[in-house]
């Protein structure tokens, strides 16, 4: 329950669904308002209708638990059979049915039922170098139909060789260098090194570099950035908001222009604007704030093999860890858990897990090549202690120079 | 009857009595009051109060075990998470070693009843931080905001002020006879400064926590926000190098916290601890010794029992540089043929028991911060870091994280870096402390920080 006066916004939630259990959460959310007791308002309360954006075939309620078990006994064997030096298998399947129901005393009434569906093999591999890990976690807003499109025993086969690959790793170089980003891999930079810049609430905090500059230049021209919550079947995918908002593309960086930001009710409100479905929250325990949905860097038209080949020297990532950044001086930070050398326009040795740091605006305005494939990546991003389901994408491409922080020579 | 008004051992041990001939059944209960307030521009942004409570219910039967969990107290709601990990039991894989915890592992601490551990000598709980109102919240985070933004002219904005606490109750009863229960309050308030003209813009963080309001210190958390963004201000990137580096109490817990896992007996279970099987080696420098002490009520995250229900102790992980042992829960403890060290821990009510530190340190040196600063010619000191657990490896123990911070030279706090990454592995980090602070700082959640002096690492810059 959320009571909203002025810019202060009281909030209390309740797992007590009983009329004395209601009547007592809202009590507390209007005096931590502030609120006087106005007396009655009665709002009629109509369901708006949003179209699904896909529709889902197998509800993971309907399926019995002993195939999602099997499905996990199965990835296990599939991993272990890449190898004796395979040492451990972690595999998870977890999956969630998320109905909610929102309505407010502006008349909205709004619902949305969302499945999401994923699994996660992590492989621990040992060698005379020491231990690695592999991971693959695949994720979409979709039910048990996910494997229809995913090879569980591949998936786990994928997390092996990646941990394997890694125990004949060399230290990373140190330094700045140019770094390509296989597709799918470097959707977390531009989550972290923009996206969240561009998320309404830090930006009226003044605590974003992207303030104040919506219709500058802050990325070539091959450069676009979107937003799509509406994107079928991906794991940022809902058809409403937290909030009662449907979901739909917003274009945050039109072929290197800034155009927008991401909004939420409160801050959209505060522009006299309409919010974009951004406003997104963990449960009904958490207060909405503008979120990221499926954030794509869209393709361009450079050959993706080319990139690499028109590359003396660098790293090539095929996969990243997690990133921080801190949106109000735009530095960042993410881990490479599978990345290359390239030398003379080759891949070469597999390299240790390395931090790339950067800097937002330098790392956007430093894409020289913008390859013509596409993939994305899923993960949960965190903010203010809340995770959502997030999904970001991007063609491969190159930033002509970031730091990468290893541990060879120096 | 209401949630709030629920016995939670009571309701624990009333389930978990519930268990039939060659069944063991625990039943994990909790409930959290918590408040939070955040302040922008002089306004509150927002004031939540809420109410968390839950059970969690692990069965054991046929040497296979099911979990399933109620986000409520409601009795029918309890009875259908009861069948429910009554029903996963048939789905799990069967290990000989699963069971619950009973009288023999608590048998070594005899001394305190196993029924009786929440009337236990600590004293966790404050009943003035429940007295506080809201009002007196919402003016501390106000006045916090304040104070940060006019503690220095350089500071152009707060990026955040707030205020938060909790007050949590648990109970853990199980059908061998343990039953336990703690209470705790925990409160703290934060501030993040941001300086800067033009351009750029440096942040700095300052906290305080502690049982109630009274324990905060709050002339110290505006006082550390502007220090630490101001001083960051015309920050660069270095040149690539290596060199000594002195790591804040703040870092040094950060990395602590990513190094805890190495000492579970769950990751040594799991082949993911690079120190198993090595239990009297030197593993690190003879400045280093590490602990475990969940029995001391300074730390935030003392308890009087683990989630399993057993009673917590003082568990030495390392010692003057010798690798002395890991942490165990029950289930990991008899895998290793090793009683449990009272070091279940879990997320909450939603997830099993694992293994974990709850008053995790590294006991303090004789050297003060300057006087370790002073120690070394030239050093990098790091105010924070970002990206530690996506740029560690916690099983390999390779790590690479982004750094800000200062110079140090000739004792003194020279030019502020930035983009500078430093990267090691945990297991050479631990062997190039050369020093450990005396400032031995308590802190929010289940490690302590102190100043550390690593002898070197490598610096990447430009």
């Amino acid at each position: 329950m959320r009571v909203v006066r002025g810019e202060t916004t009281g909030f209390a939630h309740t797992a007590d669904l009983t009329e004395a259990g209601l009547r007592s959460a809202a009590e507390a959310a209007s005096a931590a308002a502030r609120g006087d007791s106005a007396g009655v308002n009665v709002v009629p309360l109509a369901m708006q209708h949003v179209d699904a954006t896909h529709e889902v075939l197998i509800l993971p309620e309907d399926v019995e638990k002993a195939r999602k078990v099997d499905l996990l006994a199965r990835a296990d064997s599939a991993a272990r059979e890449e190898g004796s030096a395979i040492t451990s298998v972690t595999v998870g399947y977890a999956d969630a049915h998320r109905r909610f129901q929102v309505a407010n005393s502006l008349g909205l009434l709004a619902a949305d039922d969302q499945v999401r569906t994923r699994l996660r093999v992590e492989c621990v591999a040992k060698g005379d170098s020491g231990m690695q890990t592999g991971i693959e976690a695949p994720g979409r807003s979709v039910g048990f139909e996910l494997f229809d499109d995913v090879d569980a025993e591949e998936a786990a086969r994928l997390a092996a060789r990646r941990a394997l690959t890694l125990l004949s790793a060399v230290p990373a170089p140190v330094g700045r260098l140019p770094v390509v980003l296989r597709r799918g891999a470097g959707g977390v930079l531009f989550h972290e090194a923009c996206g969240h810049g561009l998320e309404a609430d830090l930006v009226g905090k003044e605590a974003s570099v992207f303030r104040g500059r919506v219709g500058e230049r802050v990325a070539p021209e091959s450069v676009t950035l979107v937003d799509d919550g509406a994107y079928p079947r991906e794991w940022g995918t809902y058809a409403i908001d937290d909030e009662g908002t449907p979901a739909r593309r917003n274009v945050l960086i039109d072929r290197g222009v800034l155009s927008d930001f991401m909004w939420d009710y409160m801050r959209a409100r505060k522009e006299g604007r309409a919010p974009s479905g951004n406003g997104r929250r963990e449960s009904y325990r958490h207060l909405p704030m503008p979120r990221m949905t499926n954030t794509f860097l869209l393709a361009g038209d450079e050959d993706p093999e080319e990139i690499i080949r028109s590359t003396d020297r660098g790293i090539y990532c095929v996969r990243l860890g997690g990133g921080e950044v801190n949106t109000a001086t735009g530095d960042f930070v993410f881990g490479v858990t599978e990345g290359y050398l390239i030398e003379d326009g080759e891949v070469t040795a597999p390299i240790h897990a390395a931090q790339l740091t950067g800097n937002g605006p330098e790392a956007l305005a430093g894409i020289d090549m913008v390859g013509s494939d596409f993939e994305t990546w899923t993960g949960i991003c965190g903010k203010s202690g809340q995770g959502v389901p997030v999904s970001s994408g991007q063609p491969t491409l190159r930033v002509n120079g970031l730091t990468v922080g290893g541990t060879s020579g120096a | 009857m209401r949630d709030d008004d629920v016995d939670l051992l009571d309701l624990a041990r009333r389930i978990a009595g519930r268990a039939g001939r060659g069944e063991e059944i625990e039943v994990y209960a909790t409930r959290r009051r918590d408040t939070d307030v955040e302040v922008f521009g002089g306004e509150v942004e927002s004031l939540s109060v809420s109410g968390v409570h839950g059970v969690g219910i692990r069965v054991v039967a046929n040497s296979r075990q099911g979990f399933a969990w109620a986000g409520s107290l409601d009795a029918d709601l309890v009875d259908d998470a009861l069948a429910e990990a009554r029903d996963n039991v048939e789905f799990g894989q069967p290990d000989e070693w699963y069971g619950l915890a009973s009288g023999a592992d608590v048998a070594d601490l005899s001394d305190r009843d196993s029924a009786d551990l929440g009337a236990a000598h600590l004293e966790l709980w404050r009943d003035d931080l429940l007295a506080v109102t809201a009002d007196d919240k919402v003016q501390l985070a106000l006045e916090l905001e304040k104070a940060t933004r006019s503690a220095d002219t350089r500071v152009r904005g707060v990026e955040a002020a707030g205020y938060g606490d909790a007050a949590i109750e648990t109970a853990v009863a199980n059908s061998l006879g343990i039953g336990a229960q703690s209470r705790r309050t925990v409160c703290s308030a934060y501030a993040v400064a941001m300086a800067g003209a033009g351009v750029e813009t440096q942040t700095g963080y300052g906290f305080s926590a502690g049982r109630t309001i009274g324990d905060l210190d709050l002339e110290t958390i505006p006082r550390d926000a502007s220090e630490r963004a101001v001083r960051l201000l015309g920050a660069r990137q270095p040149r690539t190098s290596r060199l000594p580096v002195i790591l804040d109490p703040l870092v040094t817990r950060a990395f602590l916290g990513v190094l805890s896992a190495a000492f579970s007996g769950e990751s040594v279970l799991k082949g993911r601890s690079p120190f198993a099987g090595r239990e009297g080696e030197e593993i690190a420098s003879a400045a280093v010794s590490l602990v475990d002490d969940p029995t001391d009520a300074r730390a935030l995250g003392a308890s009087t029992h683990d989630s399993e229900g057993v009673p917590v102790r003082r568990n030495e992980l390392v010692v003057g540089g010798a690798l002395r042992g890991f942490l165990e829960n029950v289930y990991t403890g008899r895998r290793a043929g090793r009683p449990s060290t009272g070091s279940a821990v879990r997320g909450g009510y939603k997830s099993m028991p694992g293994v974990g530190v709850r008053a995790l340190r590294m006991e303090p040196g004789r050297l003060s911060p300057g006087e370790v600063m002073a120690s070394v010619p030239e050093a990098l000191y790091v105010q924070s870091v970002s990206g530690l657990h996506s740029g560690t490896n916690p099983i390999s123990g390779d790590f690479s994280v982004g750094a800000e911070g200062l110079m140090v030279r000739a004792g003194e706090l020279a030019e502020p870096v930035r983009e500078v990454t430093i990267a090691s592995t945990m297991q050479r980090m631990l062997r190039d402390v050369a020093e450990v602070g005396s400032d031995l700082t308590f802190l929010p959640g289940p490690v302590a920080g102190v100043t550390l002096l690593i002898s070197e690492m490598t610096m990447s810059g430009a």
